[in-house]
C-alpha cells in the first residue's frame, strides 16, 4: 500500500509493509543513509530524525505513522540551528568515529530551535537518549555552547 | 602458527594491481604541460595563467610512492593503511605527510589503502595489516616521514631542472616550491617530480624544525562526519545487493539439529534461509524483511557440545584457579614468600571483573560480492590480512584475489580486529550458500553484536602485599586467573611458559621499586570467545595494580601520591606525568566533605597516564564523577587535539565500564541482548575532562588506548576516600548503596 511523506521539503510516496520502521524507509527505500542504525528499541538516538521539527526515534516508528507528514533528516536539515550546530561540531572537531553524530546533531539541533541558550543541565536532559561509544560528550556540550553563542551574535 | 605462516606468505605474494585506482598513474599526458596553469587554489584556474595548454579536464594524480600522490589540482592524497574507527588515524597520518613535505593543510587528502600486506603492514607488527595496540602513528612515523621527505626531495629536484637552479637554492614551504623569482604549486611540479628517484635517505627534520605536528589541525574527517555523507559498511549499496539477518547460536558451540523456515520463506521479500556454520541466515530484498523471517524461524539447537555454564560457575571456577597452582610466572624478583613471612604486615584483596562487550555504536556488518575470480569485500576490519587469509581458506581463491575496500568503522574498540574473522566469514559463508548470485550484506542486529560474542574475558585477581615497619612495601604478589586472549588465534605463539602476555601486561611491567615482587597467572579454559577490548590486559590489571596500591599507601598511613613519588624515583616519565597531573587537579589541596578525589598512574603501549577523579557522593551511597583532570606522555603529540579527543573518549569508555557496563551468562546464554540491559555511558554521567600533555621530543606513542586504564582506579580511589569503601568488584553498580 502506497504511503505518501515528506522528507527533508519532497514529497515522497513508497510501496513498503506500513509496518516497516521509518529508519529503514529513509536508508534502504529512500537512500538516505545518513540516519543511522544502532539499536532498533529507541535507546541509542543514532536513529535520531525530526518529525514535523520534533525529535524522534526513526527505528520504532511505523512508516505509515509518519504518513502525510514532513520528515526531516541530517541530509536535509536547515535552518539557523542546524547550521550553528554543524559550524561548531565542526570547529570543535566534536566526531571520532562519527557514526552516532548525525543523531546527536539532529537532536541538538531541536534543543536549540526550542531553547536556544540552554545550560548544562538542559543539554544533558536533552541529549541523554543519544548515546556516544566513543564518548565525545564532552565536546557535545561545548559544541552545543558554542552553537548558542552562534545563534545569538 | 601454521595459519601464521601461511599468511605471511600470502602477503609477501602480493602485489599491487595496477587497474586499482590507488596505483600509480604516472601517464604520459601529465606531461610538461600543466606544469603551468595551476594556480595555488585547487578549484580555481584563472584565465590569466592558462594561456599555454588547456587543463585537463581531470585531474591527474602522479604517484610518489605507496602513501602519497600529488593531483595536477594541487591535493595532496594521503593512502591511509590503517582503518578509522574515530582515533584519528586520518588526520593523524596526513598530519606526518604534510609536515615532512612541507604542505598546507588545505591542501591534504586522505583515502583507504587495500588490503596489502607486502605494502602496508603494521611496521611494529611483522608481515600482517593491523590497526591496533594503539600503534597507528607509532609505526607510521619514520615510514611516512621518509615517503614524504623522499617526494619533498623529488619535487625540488624537479624545480631545480625546470628552472636551471641548484636544488639548493629551492625551498619548500606551504606547499609553494619557490626560487628567487621562480614559484610553482606542488600540481605544477607533480608530474615530472613523481618521475624522479628519491634520495636513499632523504633528510627528516628534527622536532624543532616542526610546524604543522603539534599544532592544531582541523579533522579530515569532520565533514564527511557531519553532514551524513560519511560511508561506514552500513551504507554500502551495491547493484542487486540483496540483506542477510542471521540467528547465531544461543549459546557458544552450539549446533544446528533442525530448522523450520516455512513461515520465514512464505514472507514476501525473503529469498533464502541458508544454514552456515556460524548460523542459520535470512536473505531478503530489505534489512527489515530479513530480520522479520529471521524472527520466525524455529531452530532446535543442539546444547551438547555448548559452553553450557553461566556466569556465577564461571565464577566459582576462576576462584578455584586463583587460589591454586599457578599456571606460569611472569614476573619473579626477589623472594616474595620470605618478604611475606617476615613483613610487619600483609593485606590482602580480591578483584572481579566481568565480561565486557565493545559494543560499537555501529553493529559488525560486512559487503560481499562473490565470483569465481574473485571476491569484493566492503567493512572495517583492523586486521585485513588475516581476514584475506580467511576467505581465501573459506572460498580457494588465492589471498590477493580477495579485495578489501576499507570504509569508515562506527566505533571498534578491538571488536573490529577478530582473529577468526567472523563477520566477515560469516558473510562469504552466505554469499556463498546463494552462489554468489548476488551481493550480500550481512548486518547485525544490536542483540547479534551483543549475543554472538567476543567479550573481554573475566577474571578473578588475588593481591598480597607485605609492609615493614616503616610502611614501605617489601613484596607484592599478584596472582590472576583469566582466559586467554591468545590462545586458539593466530597469534598463539605469543603464548610461552603458560603464560599469555596479553592478559599480564599492566601488571608484569608495574613501575614502583618493590625488592619482591611476583606476578603469576593461571589461564581458564572457558568456550565464550574472549578478546582484547580498548587496552587489553592493562584494562584490569591497570585497575587491580592502582586501587591494591591506594590501600596500602592507607594502610601505611601515607599519602597515596606521595607513595608512589617515592617509589618512582628510577621511572623520570612517570614521575613528571605523576607532578603534571598533582599539580593540574591541586593534589594536597583539602577536599570537602561529601567529595572525594583519587589518583592513578598506568603506562600502556608506550604512553604513561595520570588521572584525577573528583567525586561527590552523597549519604545514600549515589555519587557523580565531577571532573578528569589528565595527564598523559605520549612522545611527540602529533595532534594535541586528537591526542585530547583519544584521552577524552579512553576516559568515557573505561567510565561507562566502570559504572555499570556486564556481560552476564546464565547457563550459558548471554542475558543482556540491548542498551536497555547493557548500560552504555551518557552525556549526563560524563564529567568536565581536562587534558595536559607532557612536552617531548621522543618518537610518538599510543594515545587510542592509554586514557583509559587509569579511569576506573581513580575512580575507585576517590570513592574510597570519600565513603571509605574499597570496590574490588566492577561494575561499580550500586554497591555503595547497600
Ligand atoms: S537505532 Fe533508534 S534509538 Fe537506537
Ligand atoms: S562518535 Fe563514535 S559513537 Fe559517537
Amino acid at each position: 500500500m502506497p504511503i505518501d511523506l515528506t522528507v527533508n521539503g519532497q514529497p515522497q510516496t513508497v510501496d513498503v509493509p506500513p509496518d516497516k520502521p521509518l529508519l529503514w524507509v529513509l536508508r534502504e527505500d529512500l537512500g538516505l543513509t545518513g540516519t543511522k542504525f544502532g539499536c532498533g528499541i529507541a535507546q541509542c538516538g543514532s536513529c535520531t530524525v525530526h518529525l514535523n521539527g520534533s525529535p524522534t526515534r526513526a527505528c520504532v516508528l511505523p512508516v505509515s505513522a509518519a504518513a502525510g507528514q514532513e520528515v526531516t533528516t541530517v541530509e536535509g536539515v536547515s535552518g539557523d540551528a542546524a547550521m550553528a550546530v554543524r559550524n561548531a561540531w565542526r570547529k570543535l572537531d566534536v566526531v571520532q568515529c562519527g557514526y552516532c553524530q548525525s543523531g546527536q546533531m539532529m537532536s541538538a539541533t531541536s534543543l536549540l530551535a526550542s531553547n536556544p541558550s540552554p545550560s548544562d543541565e538542559e543539554i544533558n536532559r536533552a541529549m541523554r537518549g543519544n548515546v556516544c561509544r566513543c564518548a565525545t560528550y564532552v565536546r557535545i556540550r561545548d559544541a552545543i555552547h558554542e552553537a548558542a553563542k552562534e545563534l545569538e551574535a | 602458527m601454521k595459519k601464521l605462516e601461511s599468511l605471511i606468505t600470502s602477503a609477501d605474494n602480493q602485489r599491487p594491481d595496477p587497474s586499482r585506482r590507488w596505483f600509480l598513474q604516472t601517464s604520459a599526458l601529465a606531461g610538461a604541460g600543466f606544469l603551468i596553469g595551476c594556480s595555488e587554489e585547487p578549484a580555481a584556474p584563472t584565465g590569466a595563467e592558462t594561456a599555454a595548454p588547456a587543463m585537463p579536464a581531470e585531474p591527474v594524480d602522479a604517484a610518489f610512492n605507496a602513501f602519497l600522490r600529488i593531483s595536477s589540482d594541487n591535493t595532496v592524497t594521503v593512502v591511509v593503511k590503517h582503518l578509522d574507527k574515530g582515533q584519528g588515524v586520518t588526520t593523524g597520518l596526513p598530519t606526518i605527510v604534510a609536515e615532512e613535505l612541507d604542505a598546507a593543510w588545505d591542501q591534504m587528502r586522505f583515502e583507504f589503502a587495500p588490503a596489502n600486506a607486502a605494502l602496508y603492514n603494521n611496521t611494529l607488527m611483522g608481515p600482517v595489516q593491523v590497526t591496533g595496540g594503539s600503534s597507528s602513528v607509532s609505526n607510521s612515523w619514520m615510514q611516512l616521514r621518509q615517503a614524504a621527505a623522499g617526494a619533498r626531495a623529488m619535487l625540488v629536484q624537479a624545480a631545480a631542472q625546470t628552472w636551471g637552479v641548484a636544488a639548493s637554492a629551492v625551498q619548500v614551504s606551504g606547499g609553494m616550491v619557490t626560487s628567487g623569482q621562480n614559484s610553482a604549486s606542488f600540481g605544477e611540479l607533480a608530474a615530472a617530480a613523481a618521475e624522479l628517484t628519491p634520495p636513499e635517505q632523504p633528510e627528516l627534520k628534527s622536532p624543532d624544525q616542526f610546524k604543522l605536528i603539534g599544532t592544531r589541525l582541523p579533522r579530515l574527517d569532520s565533514n564527511a562526519k557531519t553532514d551524513g555523507t560519511a560511508q561506514f559498511t552500513i551504507d554500502i549499496d551495491r547493484p542487486g545487493m540483496l540483506m542477510a539477518a542471521i540467528a547465531h547460536p544461543p549459546r557458544f558451540g552450539a549446533t544446528v539439529r533442525s530448522v523450520d523456515d516455512a513461515a520465514a520463506r512464505a514472507m514476501a521479500g525473503v529469498e533464502d534461509v541458508v544454514q552456515t556454520p556460524r548460523g542459520v541466515a535470512v536473505v531478503a530484498d530489505s534489512f527489515w524483511t530479513a530480520v522479520k523471517a529471521r524472527d520466525a524461524l524455529t531452530i532446535d539447537w543442539d546444547f551438547s557440545a555448548s559452553e553450557n555454564r553461566g556466569s556465577e560457575e564461571l565464577r566459582s571456577y576462576l576462584k578455584e584457579l586463583v587460589a591454586g597452582e599457578p599456571g606460569g610466572i611472569a614476573r619473579n624478583d626477589g623472594d616474595v614468600e620470605v618478604a611475606l613471612g617476615s613483613a610487619a604486615r600483609v593485606i590482602e584483596a580480591d578483584f572481579e571483573f566481568p565480561f565486557l562487550a565493545h559494543a560499537t555504536m555501529e553493529p559488525m556488518n560486512c559487503v560481499v560480492e562473490l565470483s569465481e575470480t574473485g571476491c569484493e569485500i566492503w567493512t572495517g576490519s583492523q586486521i585485513q590480512t588475516l581476514d584475506q587469509g580467511a576467505v581465501a581458506a573459506l572460498t580457494g581463491l588465492a589471498p590477493e584475489q580477495i579485495n578489501i575496500n576499507t570504509v569508515y568503522a562506527g566505533g571498534s574498540f578491538g571488536r573490529r580486529a577478530d582473529p577468526d574473522s567472523s563477520f566477515v566469514v560469516e558473510a562469504v559463508m552466505i554469499a556463498q550458500a546463494i552462489n554468489g548470485r548476488a551481493p550480500v550484506k550481512l548486518q547485525w542486529t544490536r542483540e547479534n553484536d551483543m549475543r554472538a560474542g567476543r567479550y573481554r574475558p573475566i577474571s578473578q585477581h588475588r593481591l598480597r602485599a607485605g609492609l615493614n615497619e616503616q610502611g614501605d612495601i617489601v613484596a607484592w604478589h599478584h596472582s590472576m586467573a583469566i582466559q586467554s586472549f591468545l590462545a586458539g588465534t593466530p597469534f598463539a605463539m605469543m603464548l610461552q611458559d603458560g603464560v599469555d602476555a596479553t592478559a599480564v601486561e599492566g601488571a608484569r611491567g608495574l613501575p614502583y621499586a618493590i625488592p619482591n615482587l611476583k606476578v603469576d597467572q593461571t589461564l581458564a579454559e572457558i568456550g565464550v570467545p574472549g578478546l582484547w577490548w580498548r587496552s587489553v590486559g592493562h584494562t584490569h590489571n591497570g585497575y587491580v595494580t592502582e586501587v591494591f596500591f591506594d590501600e596500602l599507601a592507607q594502610a601505611a598511613g601515607k599519602d597515596p601520591v606521595e607513595l608512589r613519588r617515592s617509589l618512582l624515583a628510577s621511572q623520570p616519565r612517570h614521575l613528571a606525568v605523576l607532578e603534571l597531573a598533582a599539580e593540574k587537579a591541586e593534589w594536597g589541596a583539602p577536599v570537602a566533605d561529601g567529595k572525594g578525589r583519587g589518583f592513578a598512574l598506568h603506562e600502556s603501549f608506550g604512553s604513561v597516564v595520570a588521572q584525577v577523579v573528583d567525586v561527590s557522593i552523597g549519604d545514600n551511597g549515589v555519587f557523580s564523577v565531577d571532573r578528569v583532570v589528565c595527564a598523559v606522555d605520549c612522545g611527540i603529540a602529533v595532534n594535541p587535539d586528537v591526542v585530547a579527543a583519544q584521552m577524552e573518549g579512553g576516559i568515557g569508555y573505561g567510565l561507562s565500564a566502570a559504572l555499570a557496563e556486564a556481560v552476564t551468562l546464565v547457563d550459558g546464554e548471554v542475558q543482556e541482548g540491548n542498551f536497555d540491559r547493557y548500560l552504555p555511558l551518557r552525556i549526563s554521567q560524563m564529567p568536565e575532562v581536562e587534558v595536559h600533555i607532557v612536552p617531548s621530543e621522543a618518537d610518538p606513542t599510543g594515545v587510542g588506548e592509554p586514557g583509559l586504564p587509569p579511569l576506573a582506579p581513580a575512580l575507585a580511589n576517590a570513592l574510597a576516600q570519600a565513603s571509605g569503601k574499597w570496590i574490588r568488584k566492577l561494575p561499580i553498580g550500586r554497591q555503595l548503596q547497600a
